[in-house]
């Protein structure tokens, strides 16, 4: 009975577990239940994953109301790689956040921080998992407010102002879409994503879907923080707590690049976004600014969170470029950097984490010599900083493999320098950061700084490791992605 | 043309609100054009789910024409996440209050380049 009903349990055990959190007494049991949420809402994440890859899509209909009239959950390939990538980063973050979270919220209030991260992690999983266009927006703003929560839960008061900014252009974006799905529900009667490709090819020329395509990308454009539109994602991530960083680094963007890539694809089918409207073209270029200028802004940063969010901007931009390339090897390259950008980051943003706690900041100026005295935290974050350069060995250079293939094949010249001119940009922040923290003379602060703590460093060595196997061992990644490209092109044909 | 004003309320609503987000120096007000913002998309699907010369889709014996209930059941719950969305800015907003002793946006942006350039010190 619970297996057949594992599709919602996936969601519903965060959400039920949220406000049972919340009345938690302000002692070690609400992070301690959280870890324990987040691990069996993975194993849910990978049972569902094995299930799909043997005997294809499972569908599951809320109530045993039949779609189109009642809302479906539908685990696909697309869902089951995002959801395992959710869920693996949410437990990894949650034992993370044993320490961390003690430097930088107070004891009393972390029932209710935990309560808020879980309501975000089932806003997340629902926003994949399910089938139905509405059932997005709805769990779109239940993750996006708890994200608002917890964002403003950041130590500087600075981290009011960047939640504040992020509410008012989340809800600009979130209503963008709500107004796309009004549209598409005007012109074919159902909400279902299914039931709507059924429908969109009689409906290819009418004005109305057209424009709920444009209003659906500049929303998502706004949850992704693709180049014009990213600038809440800098302030947010760098005056955020910094498990609360951690977490949405890897998550927050990915799941936007889910729901685009379902949009597009499962939606309105490949070939009424890409062939008809131009919209690859748009999606390039958006790309190339993107990867350039976030790239370029990174190197000029001398706030170490700050600099790791402009390198999310730029890095989200190479994501951009393969689904614009609208090629089965441009996908599975943007599918790979999902995977490789958010195991990257996530352990980058833990490092940071990690030296906020030991140091008391993160300016670099201030964190002359810091690896003499964290060593292992830096060739943690050394060896995560090389997958975002893409240097082979780490799944960063998977990805970018991929990349520069796809684009080799559609003959796009000027996108395979774009690609390793931003690789060679990624070396010069990285290695600003490495020349600060091994090469420099002494430590400016003359605290008695020692490594971070066990249980801050194991998943950040977890999410290393993961990250270095599968640069060898590019079975898993390589295969789910190849598999999923070719399902969602198959699709539309 | 003429005949679908509720569509064209509905996008001037939306660019009220819109221009009031943007144009607007103080946080309370900019919460303010939000909301509205937000109750034009309302106005938009009660109006797609119109049919004409149908009754409130409420079941009332001898009437068999109603208007569509399914978006006026949607936005229910758009309603719902407004009324979310305004709980946690002015939230926001009240410890804005607490930390800078101002909102509006200018001064708040004044005190916060201050402290960014005693940071880069």
């Amino acid at each position: 009975m619970i297996l057949s009903n594992l599709p919602v349990l996936q969601v519903i055990i965060p959400l039920l577990a949220a406000p049972i959190c919340a009345l938690f007494p302000a002692n070690r049991i609400a992070p301690i239940f959280t870890a324990i949420i987040t691990f069996i809402t993975l194993v849910i994440a990978l049972t569902l994953a094995s299930n799909t890859l043997e005997t294809g899509s499972i569908s599951y209909p809320m109530g045993g109301w039949k779609p189109p009239f009642g809302i479906e959950y539908n685990v696909d390939l697309l869902s089951s790689f995002i959801l395992v990538l959710v869920s693996a980063v949410g437990f990894f973050s949650s034992i993370y956040a044993f320490k961390s979270v003690d430097a930088e919220i107070p004891r009393s209030k972390q029932p209710l921080f935990y309560s808020m991260f879980l309501l975000c992690f089932a806003g997340l999983l629902g926003i994949t998992i399910t089938n139905d266009a509405f059932n997005i927006y709805v769990f779109l703003e239940i993750s996006s407010l708890a994200t608002y929560a917890l964002i403003a839960m950041g130590k500087d008061r600075r981290a009011l102002l960047a939640s504040l900014e992020y509410l008012i252009l989340g809800t600009i974006g979130a209503t963008f879409i709500l107004i796309a799905v009004g549209f598409l529900y005007m012109m074919t009667g159902s909400l279902n994503i299914s039931d709507i490709a059924l429908r969109m090819p009689s409906l290819s020329d009418s004005i109305p879907v057209k424009a709920a395509l444009a209003f659906f990308t500049i929303g998502l454009a706004l949850k992704i923080a693709i180049f014009p539109l990213h600038l809440w994602l800098t302030n947010s991530y760098t005056n955020a707590p910094s498990f609360v960083s951690t977490f949405l680094s890897a998550t927050a963007t990915k799941v936007g690049i889910y729901v685009l890539i379902r949009v597009l694809f499962s939606l309105f089918g490949y070939e009424f976004s890409f062939k008809n409207l131009g919209l690859d073209k748009i999606v390039i270029v958006l790309g190339v600014f993107a990867i350039i200028i976030g790239a370029i802004a990174a190197v000029f940063q001398n706030n170490l969170k700050r600099l790791l969010a402009y390198s999310s901007v730029s890095q989200v931009g190479y994501i951009i470029l393969g689904i614009g390339i609208a090629s089965q090897t441009g996908l599975t390259a943007s599918l790979i950097h999902v995977y490789g950008h958010a195991l990257a980051k996530a352990a980058l943003f833990m490092a940071a984490g990690c030296i906020m706690l030991q140091m008391g900041g993160v300016r670099l100026n201030k964190l002359q010599g810091v690896a003499r005295k964290m060593p292992i935290t830096m060739a943690l974050f050394v060896i995560s900083g090389l997958s975002l350069i893409g240097v082979p060995g780490t799944a960063g250079f998977i990805s970018k493999w991929y990349l520069l293939q796809a684009a080799f094949e559609q003959q796009m010249w000027f996108i395979f320098a774009v690609i390793i001119f931003g690789s060679l940009l990624a070396v010069i922040y990285i290695w600003k950061i490495v020349e600060i923290a091994y090469f420099s003379k002494n430590l400016t602060d003359t605290r008695n700084v020692t490594e971070a703590p066990l249980l801050m460093l194991l998943p950040m060595a977890f999410l290393v490791l993961l990250t270095i196997i599968f640069g060898f061992y590019t079975q898993p990644i390589v295969g789910f992605a190849s598999n999923t490209a070719e399902y969602l092109f198959n699709l539309s044909n | 043309m003429l005949d679908s004003y509720n569509y064209w309320i509905s996008i001037v609503l939306m660019m009220i609100g819109f221009f009031g987000v943007i144009a607007s120096g103080n946080l309370v007000k900019k919460m303010m054009g939000l909301a509205i913002f937000q109750v034009s998309v309302l106005l938009f699907y009660v109006s797609v789910g119109n049919v004409k010369n149908g009754a409130v889709p409420i079941l009332i014996d001898g009437i068999d024409k109603y208007s569509n209930p399914i978006p006026h059941v949607l936005m229910l719950t758009a309603i719902v996440v407004g009324v979310a969305v305004m709980a946690v800015g002015l939230a926001i907003i009240v410890r804005i209050k607490e930390e800078y002793g101002t909102i509006e946006e200018d001064e708040i942006l004044g005190l916060d380049s201050e402290s960014n350039k005693k940071e880069q010190e």
